[in-house]
Parts: C-alpha cells; structure tokens; sequence
C-alpha cells in the first residue's frame, strides 16, 4: 500500500493508529492479570483495618506520594537502608497503587513499627523537631480534625467490588472496628478475630477522648510493610 | 486567477485568540506555582502550617497546570490554526469550539478548586476526581469531531504531516485517560481505581510516559512540523523521513512505560520490554529533531535575525538532548541510579521547558500578529524572552543533574566497614544549595514568560480592528 493512500483517507489514518498504539499495551498489561507468579504467594496479607484505610485516604489526600516511595529496591544499600525489597502481593489490596515515583523523603514501605507514635507525633506536629535537615512541612491540622468515618463501610464496600476480599461481617462491623482500633490500650477481641492478633490498638494520636486524622494516618503507617512473613516466603520461593 | 474568494467563510480566529490568551496565563500561573513549590522545599516552612497550600496538594497542581492548562491551550490553539491552515476550511463547528473551550476551563478551574482541598484520585498527572474525568471525556470527544470535521473539509487530498500527529495525539489520549482513570465512585468526590498494586502501577505509568509521549512529544512535533517550515520559509526537509519517524514513533513509544518501574515488584519481562523500546525510541525521536533542524537548510542565516527561529531551534536542540537522556536513564544500571531522585526532574524539565514550551513560545510568537493582523510590539523583547528561557532552563537542569546524581551516590555509598555512609537526612540536608539554585532558574523563567506576556499585551493592544481572515 502506497502512504499517499493512507494520508488521503481521515478514517484509515485513524484506525491504522489506533491498531498501533493498542499493541505495546496490550502486550504488557494484559499479562499481568493472568501469569499467577506475577503476585507471590506469601503469608500474612490482609486488607486494611477500616482506621487503617481511612489513614491510607488521608495519606492520598495529602499528597504524600509526590515525595515518599513505598517500594524497596532489591538492592544491597537499600536492604540495609529499608528492609526486605518490596513485594507485589504487599500492594496486592492498594487502589491505586502508592508506590510513588521521588523520593524527596524516605521510602516508607516499611516504616511500620520502626518508630513510636510519639515519635510520630512530634514529627508530624513540626518535622524538623526530630529530624532536623528534613524539608518535609508540619502536617498541625491533623491532629486537630476529628475523623469523618461515617462512610468507612461504603468505602470496604467498593473495594470489596474491586476484589478487596472484606467479608460481610469486617463490613458490617467498620465502625466499630475503626473505634476500637483508636482505643488506648485496646484488647477488642472483634477486630483481632476479624484482623488478626497482630493489629496494633492504640491511641495513636496522643489525644485518648478523640479519634483524629492522626490517629488514622498512624494507623496506617505503623503497620506498613509488617504483614508479610518473611521466614516462610523465603522457603516458598526456594 | 480572476476567483473571488467567499467574503462569508472566514476561519474561526477567535476560539484560536481565546486559547492562546488562556496558555500565556496558565504559563505564568504553572511556573508561579512552581517556583513556589521550589522554595518550599527549599524553606519548608513556607506554607505556613496551611493545608491548602502544602507540597504534597500542590505539587499536582503545578503539573496538572503546565502539562494540561498551558501545554493543553497551546496545542488547542495551534491544532486549531493549522487544522484550519492547512485545509483551508473553517472549524467544523463553532459550538464544538467553544465547548472545548470553555469546557477545558472548566476542567481547569475545578482542578485548581479541587486540588488544594485534596481532592484527588492519588495517580500521577491523573490527580482529577471522577466528576472531572468524564467532563475531560466530554471535551475531548467534542475536539474529535470538531477536528477530523474539519480535516474532512479540507480542499487539498493529502493530510499534512503536522495533522497526522495530531490525531494520534487526540486518539491515544483519549485511550489512555479512559482506561487509567476506570474508578468506583464512592461519592462524588472519591473513588477508588479499580485496578491495585501490581497492575494498576503497569497501567499509569502505561498512561504518564505516553502522557509524555503523546502530549508532550507526538502533538508538540505536529505543532513543530507547521510552525518551523512557515518560520524558517522553507518545505519540511524530508518528506519520506517524517512517514517513517511518525509510525515509528507512534508504535514504540506506547511500550516504554515500565521503565519508570525497574527493580520494582512488577516482573522483570515487562521492565525489559520497557527499556528496550525506549532505547529503540531514540531514532523515531532524533527522526523528528533531525527533521526539523535539517529543514533549515539554506536558511541558517534567519537566525542571526529572527529570534522566533532561535525558539525553534533551540527548543529542538532540547528535544535532541531529553530524548537522548530518557534512553539513557531507562537502561537498568542507570536508572538504578537516577530512579527517585532529582536527576528524573531534570530531565522532565528539559523537556517540559526546553522542549515544549520554548516551542511552543515560538508558536504563540508567530501566531500572535497573524491572529490579530498587527506586528509584533517588540522584537528585542522577544530576544530577552529567549535569552531569560534559555539561562532559566539550564541553570534547572544543571543544578538537578548535580543534586540527583549526588543523591543516588550518597545513598548506595558504603564506608570502609560496610556501614552505610550517610543517613537519609544527610543526602537531604546536601541538596540544600541545589534546591536554591534551581529555584533561581525557575525564577528566571517564569521572569522570560512575564517579559512574553507584556509584549503580547501591547502587541494586541496596540492592533487596529482587523477584518476576519477570509480562506482562500
């Protein structure tokens, strides 16, 4: 076929594209969804507590992704400097993905547990408090909104749509899960039998009579990069 | 000879004029908001504790607002003229027009409400809410029609080169948005992807490189293919170098997406598949620079004179240079180096800026006296613009090669007993310096883009009422 064909005619032109830029595509996103070992197999993976996921909201509304990464390397320096190399199935439960692209600031993939809510605390109400070279702004108002979670139910709702797998009852019982997640001290045996043991219950904010924003955000972070076993995805992969 | 032409069919100007106004002021704005951004991580108090205007809500801001209000304006403006240029028609419809353009302000103007509240979907350069993405749908369907209309008007059989990169653009675009913005609205405000993890990563960066790839690469080179022929007075250099580099390029780029994802969790065939096509994409690419450098030939001389052609060259001097550097650093043992640092903003901004909007300066510069039948106010003040671009472009890219290779190397070094040798915070304290002088590029820029706005000001002001432009 001579170009001058394809140049002369709207509708070739068009349709010749469009069957062009569809390939590379095609070719490397509709894989992804079938080949089984593109998620691994591993341990401890759950969806997000509802304190957790309105936490995950916040940490999306913030914009925190433009300057944090949420996805180790498998390298040497970055193994010492974060932890264990990131797994697909640990972002298995995250829509959208934050695996961020910048890191202005340090990866968080693992940042739960590594330092304590007061710490956070601190950090959160004026970062260079703690870390004095840091050009992270204070996030102040976060500790002072109280957390809307009226549609925290809704919200499990849509992503169980999407292939969240929260059963019936983790929904119908989201708020009073959420609550008790924020309680200092918390033993609520409901959100361990629906979450697991593991679920840290605390008040995560500082502030025992308000669930805040904070105690949300916290939430979340304290238990990024910590539900995957390590020990026994070492022995599956090998 | 002896034809008069129709006096009733003139072409439609004014939504031209309407969407070059909107790209000046969209300029100023996104460079502000930049600049802002700049000294707020360079002084992190900046914002004084006020959430609206934090670097996390901003920073979407300041690229939504480059990217898709000025570049969008421009390549609105400029698909419009030549469309209409090269066809010899009107726009196929005045109410399709003016839906564009008062809908892509309206897209814009909710993304500016929107984005500051923290309304967004959390996806690069796909920040807008659900509402906001399918009235983008609406216009973008709307400047379909009104642009493959008009092409189908056209006078002459054969489609002009520029005109073929621009329907590539508006179709992959369209693709693209649709399928990396698939959501379930909880409100009407929130919504979650409905892709996760793995795959939904493979689809945005899918969607922003060719964001990049189309956006700001394959319309930019149609904007390029009219502008730098009618400027320099001299045919495009190779006719049959523009077909191969087009298909060339509008088949490859489309793969180059996992590159920005190596030695993630996405598998590594996807990531091989990825830097392969991006090294391969430097021909298409350098196809396109060589094109329009090349179609100076013989006229080598106007530059001396005409500093509209010094924007033009320039700018695809630019191109040459980001498209050389994104092969580069899509190659695994690079990009395990320059991945999440600074070094990838200096490269988008050798791009975004040295590329696409010195090109698209030159546009608006050319444009501007044909729109409204007047000569340009200044010509030396057009120098000034180019001279304040170029200077604010690379004291930018400079001063992010040096803090981005410097961060990639103080976080892999080791001291002599197998310790890490800095922490964190120290590589972030070193960037300090960097951080100042990139803002005094930006500074810089944003200065040449005022000195543009002033000359277009009482160029149009200082134009008598002109008879519409009539086709023949």
């Amino acid at each position: 076929m001579q170009h001058a064909t394809i140049e002369k005619s709207i509708p070739l032109m068009a349709i010749l594209t469009l069957i062009l830029v569809s390939i590379g595509g095609i070719v490397e996103i509709v894989p992804l969804f079938f080949i089984k070992s593109t998620i691994e197999k591993v341990d401890g993976m759950r969806p997000y507590t509802p304190l957790e996921l309105k936490g995950r909201d916040i940490y999306i509304r913030e914009g925190c992704y433009n300057c944090h990464s949420q996805m180790i390397r498998p390298f040497r320096d970055e193994a010492a400097r974060y932890g264990h190399y990131s797994l697909a199935a640990e972002s298995m439960y995250d829509h959208p993905f934050q695996w961020g692209s910048k890191r202005t600031g340090p990866d968080l993939a693992r940042i739960g547990g590594k330092y304590s809510n007061e710490w956070h605390q601190a950090h959160m109400l004026k970062p260079q408090n703690v870390v004095p070279e840091s050009v992270m702004p204070a996030y102040p108002w976060l500790q002072k909104a109280a957390l809307k979670y009226d549609d925290v139910d809704v919200r499990m709702q849509a992503l169980s749509k999407v292939g969240v797998p929260y059963s019936p009852e983790q929904i119908a019982n989201a708020k009073q899960d959420l609550a008790a997640q924020a309680k200092a001290g918390g033993n609520d045996p409901g959100l361990a039998k629906r979450y697991g043991n593991k679920v840290p219950q605390d008040d995560f904010d500082g502030k025992p009579d308000q669930i805040t924003e904070l105690d949300a955000l916290l939430a979340y972070l304290q238990m990024l990069g910590t539900l995957v076993d390590f020990s026994s995805y070492q022995a599956q992969t090998r | 000879m002896g034809q008069q032409p129709n006096m009733m069919q003139t072409y439609d100007y004014e939504v031209i004029k309407k969407f070059t106004i909107a790209a000046i002021i969209y300029a100023i704005v996104g460079f502000l908001v930049g600049v802002i951004l700049a000294l707020e991580l360079t002084f992190p108090d900046l914002n004084g504790g006020i959430p609206y205007i934090s670097f996390g809500r901003l920073r979407p801001l300041h690229t939504s607002a480059v990217i898709f209000a000025f570049g969008g304006s421009v390549l609105f403006a400029t698909s419009y003229y030549i469309v209409q240029r090269t066809s010899k028609a009107r726009l196929f419809s005045d109410f399709l027009s003016n839906l564009t353009f008062w809908g892509w302000n309206l897209v814009v103007v909710l993304v500016v409400i929107t984005y500051p509240l923290g309304l967004t979907q959390g996806k690069e350069y796909a920040e807008p809410i659900w509402p906001i993405d399918l009235l983008i749908t609406v216009v973008w369907v709307a400047y379909f029609i009104n642009y493959v209309g008009t092409l189908a008007r056209r006078k002459e059989p054969h489609i002009y080169v520029a005109n073929w990169f621009y329907l590539a653009f508006i179709i992959t675009v369209a693709l693209l948005h649709i399928v990396n913005n698939l959501a379930i609205p909880i409100n009407l405000t929130d919504s979650y992807s409905i892709f996760s993890g793995v795959q939904d990563a493979m689809i945005q960066w899918w969607y922003g490189h060719n964001a990049v790839g189309f956006f700001l690469t394959a319309a930019f080179l149609g904007l390029m293919y009219y502008f730098v022929p009618k400027q320099a007075e001299r045919p495009v250099y190779s006719y049959r170098l523009s077909i191969v580099h087009f298909w060339a390029l509008s088949f490859m780029y489309i793969w180059a997406g996992p590159h920005h994802l190596h030695y993630t969790a996405l598998p590594d065939w996807a990531g091989t598949l990825g830097a392969t096509f991006s090294i391969m994409l430097l021909l298409p690419s350098w196809g396109g620079m060589i094109n329009g450098i090349m179609t100076l030939s013989g006229a080598w001389h106007k530059l001396r004179t005409d500093p509209i052609l010094r924007f033009f060259i320039v700018s695809l001097s630019f191109y040459g240079m980001s498209t050389f550097e994104g092969p580069l650093m899509s190659i695994k043992s690079v990009n395990a180096l320059s991945h999440y640092t600074d070094w990838t903003i200096g490269h988008v901004h050798s791009g975004a800026l040295g590329w696409v909007a010195m090109v698209s300066f030159g546009a608006i510069y050319h444009m501007v006296p044909r729109l409204w039948g007047v000569a340009i106010y200044s010509k030396g003040l057009i120098n000034l613009h180019f001279w304040l671009a170029t200077i604010g472009v690379v004291i930018y890219i400079v001063a992010m090669w040096i803090s981005g290779i410097m961060q990639g190397l103080m976080w892999r070094a080791y001291d002599s007993f197998g310790n890490l040798s800095y922490s964190f915070a120290e590589s972030v304290a070193a960037m300090h310096p960097y951080y100042l002088i990139r803002t005094i590029g930006g500074v810089v820029f944003l200065v040449g883009a005022l000195v543009m706005a002033f000359n277009i000001i009482m160029t149009v002001r200082g134009g008598a009422k002109q008879a519409p432009a009539t086709i023949g």
